[in-house]
């Protein structure tokens, strides 16, 4: 695998935003590459309903940080033939669900051109779909539509949990000559970390998960915006002695399958949390893998926290839909299947 | 409070701006009758060397037809879309570029990809069915044969603006049929196109069926050229069975692309002679009487006729065309006859740059499968 940034230093960090991490792993691959292209909807002036192109058609100018009618087909179509013809666009599907439109030319054309040219006609295509619920947005902007994504062969599906990963996660997925679907957790754009974009910290590129936090007792296996969540239910776990280990995907597609089993095997208990919907969800392929991989190391049944089994829900109403704190610790307490809790697992 | 309530103030609204339509429409839209050379007095202007060109493409456009036709019969071919009828559609297409232009057909165009230069059997790698696109597209300048219907017409739009961008001299032209002008890609591909300018060029066969609905049912609109004015470019309809016609009127928007000029929309007024694929019974939805004007307007028959009345063909040049022709067709008989040549292991090879671990293990899967069969066979022969 490798590496998109050069190791940083504790010294002269300052408090950035995912967002602003966003934009400066834009900006720094435009500047480093003329190929780099963005375009959507508002992209230009406005800087994008979440500002996260600002500044860029300043510096860049308007042919390189491009405003394109509202038509996500359209947008996803046109940057198709741009990197037909040696681009490498950055495309804005501005909210999940308005994603949709675009699905045709995501699953019929972004993800099967290399195969079908027998690699002669590569894909170096990112795609921004902020994603997830938590911001009060109303119909049409919570939704998490990661499993279509991963359930298309040929795309690559990423999504960062933290500040860092934000920064290196796109800096790699612009410069993977596949596909790659870059799932932004919009409740996650104002989160902020000691973070310096001058000396941006390594990140290991496409593929590989990370331990947040270790621990004995359970495996919490998460991604993007449910990282927060997991990681507060394993402090308020520590008081109860449950020690909760972490692991961040960061990648959907492909799975490291190593890291989440190698956790699963020491701790003998998992469960997954996402936000979409549970059933069919990313959480019955990661939960069926650990299954066939750790079967006789486990200690209780595999579970999922999940979003409902609903349409994504009004903002009045998300909060009863979304996995909190509270129903992951519910989960951990039911993975007491047969034994009881030792401390040391 | 609003304004009127307010004490002592009259409301004196301001006009709103003045209105003015962004574009004038007059001259975006086409000519009410298609526009024709072939049997007309501007027949005496074509270039005799370009009607003895187009004349040998057809001739041997039509040989092609007939042989994909008969080999998908013999089980060679999975499927076939014919063009009979269209062939001076496809090869105004292919003609109409420049070397470094590209081409983006559909599944229907196999065509003018060979007009343009492509090895036939290259060009029915997918209609063959071993594999997706025979061809390095960015060799040929030839788009992979589109199946989803107008998909490749944002593609087009795309590459054309991408060239653009790096300042290169590129015109993109996109193929499309009756039926594709219904779909959402249609209407986003020619929007596209038209704000940002891009040198592209649509052609639209109107072949008069999408697989079995006639254009009737397809669109309500005058034709479908006049779909380009909504649009702000300007629409054409030409004759799809008069090569020259159609040369000209493509090469017309060809080069005004390249000038900076802009996008146009030609639709090409012709018949689809076969049935929608050799799957299709086109005796379901079309008679005889309906099929048989047309046999009078073949495109073949009318270029003949305009090179024979200016005494530019006689029977020897007409059967040098035909031999020409016959050898296309026996070299596409001998090479999709011998059973193609694939290697399974080629399911994992370009899915990724890099295969996943998931698919690294099924990839150890089948060479196993693939391998326990080849011994059981070894087994059997002893």
């Amino acid at each position: 695998m490798t590496t998109t940034a050069v190791a940083g230093t504790a010294a002269g960090r300052k408090p950035a935003t995912m967002a602003q991490a966003l934009t400066r792993a834009m900006r720094d691959a435009m500047a480093a590459d003329p190929a780099v292209h963005v375009m959507g909807e508002d992209v230009g002036q406005l800087g994008g309903v979440f500002r996260i192109t600002q500044g860029l058609a300043e510096e860049f100018g308007e042919d390189r940080c491009a405003d394109t009618p509202l038509a996500e087909a359209g947008i996803l179509g046109t940057a198709v033939g741009m990197a037909m013809y040696g681009l490498r666009p950055v495309v804005e599907m501005q909210f999940d669900a308005f994603g949709y439109p675009a699905f045709e030319q995501l699953v019929s054309h972004v993800s099967r051109m290399r195969n079908r040219t027998r690699g002669a006609t590569p894909m170096p295509l990112t795609i921004r779909v902020p994603y997830g619920g938590g911001i009060g947005g109303v119909e049409h902007h919570g939704d998490s539509s990661e499993a279509y994504y991963m359930a298309t062969p040929g795309l690559h599906v990423v999504t960062p949990g933290t500040v860092a990963d934000a920064y290196g996660l796109l800096r790699a997925a612009i410069a993977s000559d596949d596909p790659v679907v870059f799932m932004e957790p919009k409740r996650l754009y104002w989160s902020k970390a000691g973070w310096d974009p001058e000396r941006p910290e390594e990140v290991p590129g496409i593929g590989r998960a990370v331990v947040r936090r270790p621990g004995t007792t359970a495996t919490l296996v998460t991604y993007g915006p449910s990282v927060p969540v997991c990681l507060e239910a394993a402090e308020a776990a520590r008081e109860e002695g449950w020690d909760l280990e972490v692991v961040d995907l960061r990648s959907l597609v492909p799975f490291d399958e190593e890291t989440v089993t190698a956790s699963v095997r020491r701790t003998g208990r998992a469960v997954v949390v996402h936000e979409s919907p549970g059933f069919a969800g990313p959480g019955g392929e990661i939960a069926a893998r650990i299954g066939e991989r750790c079967f006789h190391h486990l200690e209780a049944p595999v579970l999922r926290v999940a979003g409902l089994d609903i349409p994504y829900p009004p903002p009045m109403l998300e909060k009863h839909h979304l996995p909190g704190v509270d129903r992951v610790l519910d989960a951990v307490s039911r993975l007491q299947w047969e034994a009881e809790w030792t401390e040391g697992g | 409070m609003t304004v009127l309530e307010q004490p002592g103030r009259a409301y004196h609204p301001a006009p709103p701006p003045a209105w003015k339509p962004r574009t004038e429409a007059a001259p975006l839209l086409p000519d009410p009758e298609p526009y024709r050379v072939l049997g007309t007095s501007a027949a005496e202007k074509a270039d005799a060397g370009l009607l003895r060109e187009l004349y040998g493409a057809l001739v041997t456009g039509r040989r092609y037809n007939e042989q994909a036709t008969t080999l998908t019969k013999q089980g060679r071919l999975a499927v076939y879309p014919s063009t009979t009828g269209q062939e001076a559609c496809q090869v105004a297409a292919a003609r109409a570029l420049r070397p470094q232009d590209w081409l983006f057909p559909s599944y229907r165009d196999t065509l003018a990809a060979v007009a343009r230069g492509l090895d036939p059997v290259q060009a029915l790698t997918l209609l063959r069915g071993d594999w997706h696109t025979g061809y390095d597209p960015a060799e040929h300048r030839i788009a992979p044969l589109c199946t989803p219907l107008a998909t490749q017409l944002p593609h087009a739009v795309g590459l054309a603006r991408a060239a653009r961008l790096k300042g290169d001299d590129v015109v993109a032209l996109a193929m499309v049929g009756d039926g594709g002008t219904s779909e959402g890609d249609f209407h986003e591909a020619l929007n596209f196109a038209a704000v940002w300018r891009a040198p592209v060029v649509f052609l639209v066969q109107n072949n008069g069926f999408a697989i079995s609905v006639p254009l009737a049912k397809q669109t309500a609109a005058p034709s479908l050229a006049h779909k380009a004015v909504g649009y702000g470019m300007p629409g054409r309809l030409v004759d799809g069975n008069d090569a020259v016609a159609a040369y000209e009127v493509l090469t017309e928007a060809v080069e005004q692309a390249r000038g900076g000029g802009g996008p146009t929309l030609v639709e090409a007024v012709t018949y689809r002679m076969d049935a929608h694929t050799n799957a299709d019974d086109a005796t379901r939805y079309r008679t005889d009487s309906e099929v048989e004007p047309w046999r009078g307007h073949d495109p073949i028959a009318l270029l003949e006729a305009e090179l024979t009345g200016r005494g530019l063909l006689d029977e020897a040049g007409a059967a040098a065309a035909r031999a020409a022709a016959e050898e296309v067709a026996a070299g596409m008989r001998e090479r999709l006859h011998a059973d193609a040549e694939l290697d399974p292991m080629d399911l994992f090879a370009y899915v990724y740059t890099e295969p996943t671990q998931q698919l690294r293990a099924q990839e150890s899967m089948l060479r196993a499968e693939l391998e326990a069969d080849f011994q059981a066979e070894e087994e059997d022969a002893r």
